[in-house]
């Protein structure tokens, strides 16, 4: 039984953790439509940003924290400006294939500064945070990335249900030239849009480093895993997201724990094959009516 | 005898046969052939042991890229799973020709056909959805299929790998770098001849048509769904093909080559050769080969001269960064690739110096 438990913990954290992950990616996907293949090397930028400010520049925890997400923010809009403008109004196709590009370099660029080794993050969490919970201790982290998972879950939840940007981004996904005509800044919501996935990527590339340690193929892996709780979920479904992560991340550990640990790397992934032959828009997604 | 033509005076084509013929002039059949006849007789007696190794290198990638290029670039669906379905191949030539005692001949062939069966079995998501979606399933199929290459110990091994006899041809062995030349650039000249004519014929029309609007392919009476899994059994097949060359040329085999890295050194192939183009596949895997052995001779040299700087340096960060860069600076510059970029220096030097 209590096997069981730390399994259903670790699991519920690991899902946590893909929910965040996933949360950035349905950001860009909301605005634009684009998978983003490079969200994995957003995550890492993220954390590197945050290793390099706190432990090697050794400013306080959280100067660290502001910087690195006032520069993750100002990352997305560069990445914005310079790699995916240029392409408003092509195939979605070149899009996606410029996303899986800049996934490469990014992670050859970390791979080239860091190396493959596995850093850690100064212990910074309030020990407050830390709870027993029926005889089973709960890490102040797992309490630390559910609390930052709901934040960002209300945050944008009313982002993009009341504010005049979320449903700019939303018109602009759902329809490019109709927004476009009428009136929508599509520039600007894709520059948003790109930011603010940066933004939420550096959050979860941050949590992921405190609870796991950073490393390049680490933080890149999970940019990929990314996949089957979209899918899960509903690519374009946040709530979707979140109970997706928890679901791939339940998934994960309970086959590693109860199968066999090499199945547990594949297991997203068969789900994925079986959820898209099933219910291929997930459990939330809008489901668009387009037979062909 | 005709008057061989020699320059392209314009388009006055007056029948669609004209429109679709491969040589607009007599030009392009003469290079063609020329190109042949230096390729066959002339390159594996020039060429030392190396480079004789890289140019094979380049023929056997360049099959799995041609069938990658009608997948991506002809149909509009893209795959993530390419590296694993040559993987696929590989594996199935080893396991048919050490488990069965298959003959060269036979093996690689059907290593294709299995190939382009498991390639169809991944296609089927495309049932009901978008490219988008067929993307991910692909993703899925790279990581499932190498799982299997590494469980599945009793046919393939495992981590260790499975060898294969060296391969031999109504008598004759193929084991020397150049005998297999032969048999990989017959092959390669086959594989390119049939992918010309795939894309000129009725199915090569529908990939198109599915690719540039699938509603309206719909709405035309093309059966989508039909031509997707064709064209992804006939991509995968290009790909089982290739990977059963690729075993028999390197002997033993093992999972670690077949990643989701070699898939996406198959997408920067094509995206940096040309979405679309037949001799682009073959452009970008030239492109894409000889950057990996530049690559690789530069950082050993930088090792030489100086163990210090050397030592940091390794050469995987520094390919993937290159790649990376590459497949952006195409996709903005030159979407079309370096097969565009050739057809540009070609009418720039036949419309020289009247260039309007």
């Amino acid at each position: 039984m209590e096997f069981f438990i730390q399994i259903l913990i670790n699991g519920l954290s690991l899902g946590f953790l893909y929910a965040l992950a996933a949360l950035g990616f349905v950001m860009i996907f909301k605005s634009s439509s684009v998978l983003n293949f490079a969200h994995g090397a957003l995550m890492a930028i993220g954390a590197f940003l945050f290793l390099v400010l706190s432990t090697w520049a050794r400013l306080p925890i959280w100067a660290a924290f502001m910087l690195t997400l006032i520069g993750s923010f100002s990352l997305g809009f560069i990445i914005e400006r310079f790699f995916l403008r240029p392409l408003i109004g092509e195939a979605l196709i070149e899009v996606i294939m410029l996303t899986l590009g800049l996934f490469i370099m990014i992670k050859g660029l970390l791979l080239f500064i860091f190396g493959g080794d596995l850093y850690s993050y100064p212990d910074f969490l309030p020990p407050a945070l830390t709870f027993n919970w029926g005889g089973i201790e709960v890490p102040g982290v797992y309490v630390a990335t559910f609390i930052v998972g709901l934040i960002f879950l209300g945050l944008f939840g009313f982002f993009f249900k009341y504010s005049s940007q979320g449903i700019y981004m939303r018109s602009v996904a759902d329809n490019q030239p109709a927004a476009m005509a009428l009136g929508v800044h599509v520039r600007r919501v894709f520059a948003l849009s790109w930011a603010i996935a940066a933004l939420v990527g550096a959050m979860s590339g941050i949590v992921l480093g405190i609870i796991n340690g950073i490393n390049v193929h680490q933080v890149s892996d999970i940019g990929l895993k990314v996949f089957p709780v979209v899918i899960l979920g509903g690519l374009d479904s946040i709530g979707g997201a979140i109970l997706g992560g928890i679901i791939i991340g339940l998934l994960e550990t309970f086959t590693g724990g109860y199968i066999s640990s090499s199945l547990r790397e594949v297991i997203p992934y068969i789900a994925l094959i079986i959820i898209l032959l099933i219910k291929p828009y997930g459990l939330f997604g809008l489901v668009e009516i387009e037979r062909v | 005898m005709r008057k061989l033509q020699f320059h392209p005076c314009g388009n006055f084509n007056e029948t669609y046969d004209r429109e679709l013929t491969i040589f607009e002039t007599d030009f392009g059949r003469i290079s063609t052939l020329v190109g042949l006849i230096v390729l066959f007789a002339v390159v594996p007696f020039i060429s030392n042991a190396f480079i004789l190794y890289v140019i094979n290198t380049i023929g056997i990638y360049a099959i799995a890229a041609i069938g990658l290029n009608l997948l991506i670039g002809y149909t509009g669906q893209i795959s993530l799973g390419h590296g694993a379905f040559f993987g696929v191949g590989a594996y199935a030539a080893a396991i048919l020709s050490m488990k069965a005692g298959m003959p060269f001949v036979i093996a690689v062939p059907l290593a294709g056909l299995i190939t382009a069966f498991v390639g169809m079995i991944f296609g089927t998501p495309s049932i009901r959805l978008k490219h988008l979606y067929l993307c991910i399933a692909t993703l899925a199929s790279q990581f499932i299929l190498e799982y299997i290459f590494i469980e599945w110990e009793g046919m393939t091994g495992g981590a260790a790998g499975i060898s294969i006899p060296a391969a031999s041809l109504f008598g004759i062995d193929l084991g020397s770098d150049r005998n297999f030349f032969y048999v990989i650039f017959f092959c390669f000249s086959v594989m390119i001849w049939l992918a010309v004519n795939i894309t000129r014929t009725r199915y090569g029309r529908a990939f198109i048509a599915v690719r540039d609007n699938d509603q309206a392919a719909e709405g035309m009476g093309i059966p989508i769904f039909r031509y997707k899994l064709l064209a992804f059994a006939i991509s995968s097949f290009y790909a089982g093909f290739a990977g059963a060359l690729f075993a028999y040329y390197m002997i033993s085999i093992t999972p670690e080559p077949f990643g989701i890295w070699l898939s996406i050194e198959y997408i920067a192939m094509i995206i940096i050769g040309g979405l679309g183009s037949i001799p682009g596949s073959v452009f970008g895997t030239v492109f894409i080969v000889a950057l990996n052995e530049i690559l690789s001779h530069v950082t050993e040299y930088l090792m030489n001269i100086s163990p210090s700087i050397g030592g940091a340096i390794t050469i995987a960060p520094i390919r993937e960064f290159v790649y990376g860069l590459a497949i952006v600076l195409f996709i903005i510059f030159e979407p079309k690739g370096l097969a565009e970029v050739w057809r540009i220096v070609r009418s720039s030097f036949r419309l020289w110096p009247f260039s309007y």
